[in-house]
């Protein structure tokens, strides 16, 4: 069961940029590439917790603003020799909407 | 007895419906055919009104059915005729001039031009771009001599509007609203190309730009963007988009979402009525492209004479109907989702090709300036077979797989007279030339032919054809090019800033083909590199790239180690008032601010800001009077001094003054990497100045201006740059060292590791020897200053960067508590 809900426009995330929305557990980053597809994943990476949604986003990976950790941003894998996985959330564009599974997110573990 | 089949639409899909109908292999069916269509003539090939707007071609061309083809095949034609509603319940349809029974209905009404929805949408001058109509209007305007058209929305169709209509001697503006044009078919490489042809014909094309409204007495006048320009016109072409015409299906209660809904053999929610063509919305999908409309209308003919055929969402390919622009795209335009992509730029001739490629079968087709081999990608697209086996020299299309799988074998087939290096001239024979008369390595080859001097995209090239010629004794190892500044280009700093020099190139996109980037999009290594040296070399031009930046200069703040922020702000020359410090200390209570902590460079820097508070602690600050102070910036960070003649007992000069002096000259410019100076009032030193990028130190002769000084990692005094009894005259050497360092450096090196390189004598003879040359970075300087001298903190803290840039998209906290 999903229970998609409005998060906002396309266009309130610049692209080649991102976006955070809160949950009770934690921030969901939400990226919008170059070619304007909408990826959702924690807002956390997994090496020392530094907050993807203040990276450079280039192709389809955004570079950890800390420490340079190059995370996929479709299979939320640390790129390249690094370790380590970022939880992604289901995302829809329709219509020029963003939309986010509700349900899933509220499954989430509180982080 | 005939059955009754009505029609409603008279373009391309219904054409072709009646051609497969009536003429097809499927041919048969027993039909008393009516076809009504709003246009005052029959079916047409819209297409084609762009090279009838052109003046490429007359209307008479486009025509696809005449009066004679209806006599022939028994249509009866109602055109001109508006049909005011469909009476589902009597099945009759009924036009202005009376009503006709069907059998079975088809509609095939199409789409409509979207007017965004503006003020002065409706003033006479604007037009749409979809039927004759719209093209008489556009010439009736284009015929008038010195017009000026706005075309809104640089999609496939506005840009086919506005190079017909500057093929017809107007003045032509594309206003679009995305970043780059055609968006849907291009990524930015191949998008830049486009741009960069059409401005070559003499369009001029604001992508970003947000209409705001149409102005104009009684008749279109000029565009406003949200940007405050005014872009006069006589003619406003929308161009914004198409929208299904579904008027007819919602007022008869058909299943209408997009389009009409329509299942795979083109049949409504009511069994009796077909829909195709561009009002017709399959598996979520309407069609906007003659292929897929062309297959609706061989699957609604099949169905209506009783034969298999059903509707498959097709594979699309566009291409755009521009004469001498050759663009070909289909399938997935950008790499993602465990996709890869190969892209070849070839910059001397202008050639963009990129392959998505998804478990060794390509997934998706970019080309541009080179078009030759689209047919044979598409049809692998299409068929889905694997390219494991091609894949190194896939991107060489067909010419490419035939010559074997070695590509040194393609270059070792190649003539002596075949071109290597486009920039410069140089053939294969000059080159190999060169290394039988003892040339080993690039560099050599560089020296004695000049191939790959220029752009460097033919580096791989050259290595190529010196391993063919040397064979065994090629040293592989040896003659490794200098490597790129990241794997997305093998160029280095320098070659990288000559070429956005040498070719004016003024944008990211630009850099990226015209230097062969073999990503689409960089990384975040050359990325911010690129954003840096096209804002140092086109201030007034070029419009920083907030995407490109690190964090901390995206955020005006520093981030730490917990995602949280420091905040500094400027102290001109290490001096405060009680007002400021009590403004800072409100602010650091007021936004529970847990460490302040006074740093090396004189001011106060406020520790565990959180994000959200940034632009509210700014307003605060900056409503005492205190801006940003770029403790961030690869830029001037601070100028420190000590109190020099006005209270040191030993002091010999204004240092504090002169410090103030040159802070506020100096702020909020860009630098390739962090820049701090200080001046100390007597040879005491006591603002260290000797170990700063830029230190004076006052003496009673004047001031002693020492550079590329270091107190970091290593630790290097200042080396003397000139001694001036003049303050102003000091102040210009030290912004001249700084413009030379901003224009040469490379980013993310310190002054003193470029003055390292390029030695003190070079920098000497163009900031102290030749006061000319001074006068003239001084300049440079001063220009780019116009621009960047402002506080970023202001700009940010403005209200409607909040919901921008600062708030979170949406708070879900709540709801997730449930």
């Amino acid at each position: 069961m999903t229970d998609w809900i409005d998060i906002a426009a396309l266009d309130d995330i610049p692209p080649r940029g991102a976006r955070v929305v809160q949950t009770a557990a934690g921030c969901v980053a939400l990226f919008r590439t170059h070619d304007d597809r909408v990826f959702a994943l924690d807002d956390r990476c997994p090496h020392k917790g530094g907050p993807l949604s203040e990276g450079i986003v280039h192709g389809t990976a955004v570079t950890c603003p800390l420490h340079n950790r190059v995370i996929d941003l479709a299979s939320g894998e640390a790129q390249g020799a690094d370790q380590g996985r970022v939880a992604t959330h289901a995302v829809r564009l329709e219509a020029g909407r963003i939309l986010l599974d509700a349900r899933a997110l509220k499954a989430r573990p509180a982080a | 007895m005939a059955k009754n089949l009505v029609i409603i639409g008279a373009g391309m899909a219904s054409g072709r419906f009646l051609e497969e109908l009536l003429d097809g292999e499927g041919a048969g069916g027993d039909w008393n055919v009516t076809l009504f269509g709003a246009e005052p003539h029959g079916n047409y090939n819209r297409i084609m009104l762009s090279p009838v707007l052109a003046g490429e071609i007359d209307f008479a061309e486009t025509v696809t059915h005449d009066a004679d083809w209806y006599r022939a095949h028994g249509v009866t034609c109602r055109f001109g005729e508006t049909v005011t509603h469909i009476d589902r319940a009597g099945r009759r349809v009924i036009g202005a001039r009376g009503a006709v029974p069907y059998d079975r209905l088809v509609i095939a009404t199409g789409s409509s031009s979207v007017r965004i929805p503006i003020q002065g949408n409706d003033l006479p001058g604007v037009v749409g771009f979809r039927d004759l109509s719209d093209v008489e209007a556009m010439l009736e305007v284009a015929r008038r001599p010195g017009t000026r058209a706005v075309v809104i929305g640089g999609g496939l169709l506005g840009l086919e509007a506005a190079a017909a209509l500057r093929a017809r001697g107007m003045e032509v503006r594309v206003l679009h609203l995305m970043g780059h044009l055609m968006e849907r078919q291009l990524d930015a490489s191949a998008a830049y190309l486009l741009q960069k042809e059409l401005e070559g014909r003499g369009i001029r094309v604001q992508c970003n730009a947000h209409s705001q409204a149409i102005l104009g007495k009684g008749r279109v006048e000029a565009v406003l963007t949200e940007d405050g320009a005014l872009h006069p016109a006589d003619l406003v072409v929308m161009a914004a988009g198409i929208r299904p015409e579904t008027r007819l299906a919602v007022d008869a209660g058909l299943r209408v979402e997009r389009g009409i809904v329509v299942d795979d053999r083109m049949q409504t929610s009511d069994p009796a009525i077909l829909a195709l063509g561009e009002c017709a919305e399959h598996d979520g999908v309407s069609y906007g492209l003659v292929a897929p409309l062309y297959d609706m209308a061989r699957v609604a003919a099949r169905a209506l004479n009783g034969e298999a055929a059903a509707f498959a969402a097709p594979v699309i390919s566009t291409r755009l109907k521009v004469s001498g622009v050759d663009l070909f795209s289909a399938g997935e335009i950008e790499a993602g989702d465990g996709a890869e992509e190969i892209v070849f730029r070839d910059p001397a001739w202008g050639v963009y090709k990129k392959l998505v490629l998804r478990d060794d079968r390509i997934a998706g087709i970019l080309m541009y300036g080179d078009v030759a081999d689209s047919a044979w990608f598409f049809e692998k697209l299409k068929s889905g077979e694997s390219i494991a086996e091609m894949r190194d020299v896939l991107i060489l299309g067909p010419a490419g797989h035939g010559a074997g799988i070695d590509p040194l074998a393609a270059v070792a087939a190649m003539p002596a007279e075949a071109e290597i290096c486009g920039c410069n001239g140089v053939c294969k024979g000059e080159i190999v030339a060169a290394i039988e008369a003892g040339a080993s390595d690039p560099a050599a080859i560089r020296a004695a032919t000049g191939a790959s001097g220029s752009c460097g995209g033919c580096a791989g090239l050259v290595e190529q054809v010196l391993a063919v010629t040397l064979g065994d004794q090629y040293d592989a190892a040896a003659a490794v090019a200098p490597a790129g500044i990241c794997p997305c280009t093998d160029l280095g700093h320098d070659e990288i800033r000559r070429i956005i020099r040498a070719r004016e190139l003024k944008s990211i996109p630009a850099v990226m083909q015209e230097a062969g980037w073999k990503t689409s999009c960089g990384c975040h290594i050359c990325r911010p590199a690129l954003n840096y040296y096209l804002m140092a070399e086109w201030p007034l031009e070029y419009r920083d790239d907030p995407q490109s930046r690190f964090v901390n200069e995206r955020n005006h703040a520093n981030i730490q180690k917990d995602g949280t922020y420091s905040v500094v702000p400027r102290m001109w020359g290490g001096i405060t008032t009680p007002a400021e410090l009590r403004a800072i200390a409100d602010a650091a209570e007021k936004y529970d601010v847990p460490t302040i902590h006074v740093t090396g460079g004189q001011r106060i820097d406020l520790l565990g800001v959180r994000r959200e508070d940034l632009p509210d602690i700014w307003a605060d600050l900056n409503a005492a009077g205190l801006v940003s102070g770029h403790a961030y910036a690869k830029g001037l960070r601070t100028v420190k001094t000590c109190v020099g003649a006005n209270y040191c007992r030993f002091g010999t000069q204004d240092s504090t003054g002169l410090g103030i002096r040159l802070e506020k000259i100096l702020w909020g410019s860009w630098t390739p990497h962090k820049v701090k100076l200080a001046v100390s009032g007597c040879p005491r030193n006591c603002a260290e100045a000797t170990c700063k990028d830029v230190g004076i130190v006052c003496t009673e002769a004047g001031y002693e201006i020492g550079v590329a000084g270091a107190a970091g990692m290593e630790v290097k005094k200042t080396e003397p740059l000139a001694k001036t009894a003049d303050e102003q005259e000091a102040i210009d050497l030290a912004v001249a060292f700084i413009q030379l360092y901003r224009e040469n450096a490379r980013y993310g090196e310190r002054p003193h590791k470029w003055v390292g390189r390029v030695g003190m004598d070079w920098v000497r003879a163009r900031v102290v020897d030749d006061a000319e040359n001074r006068a003239a970075l001084v300049a440079r300087f001063e220009l780019s200053q116009s621009v960047y001298r402002t506080d970023p903190w202001a700009e940010q803290a403005r209200p409607e960067m909040r919901p921008r840039k600062w708030a979170p998209l949406a708070d879900l906290t709540m709801e997730a508590a449930q």
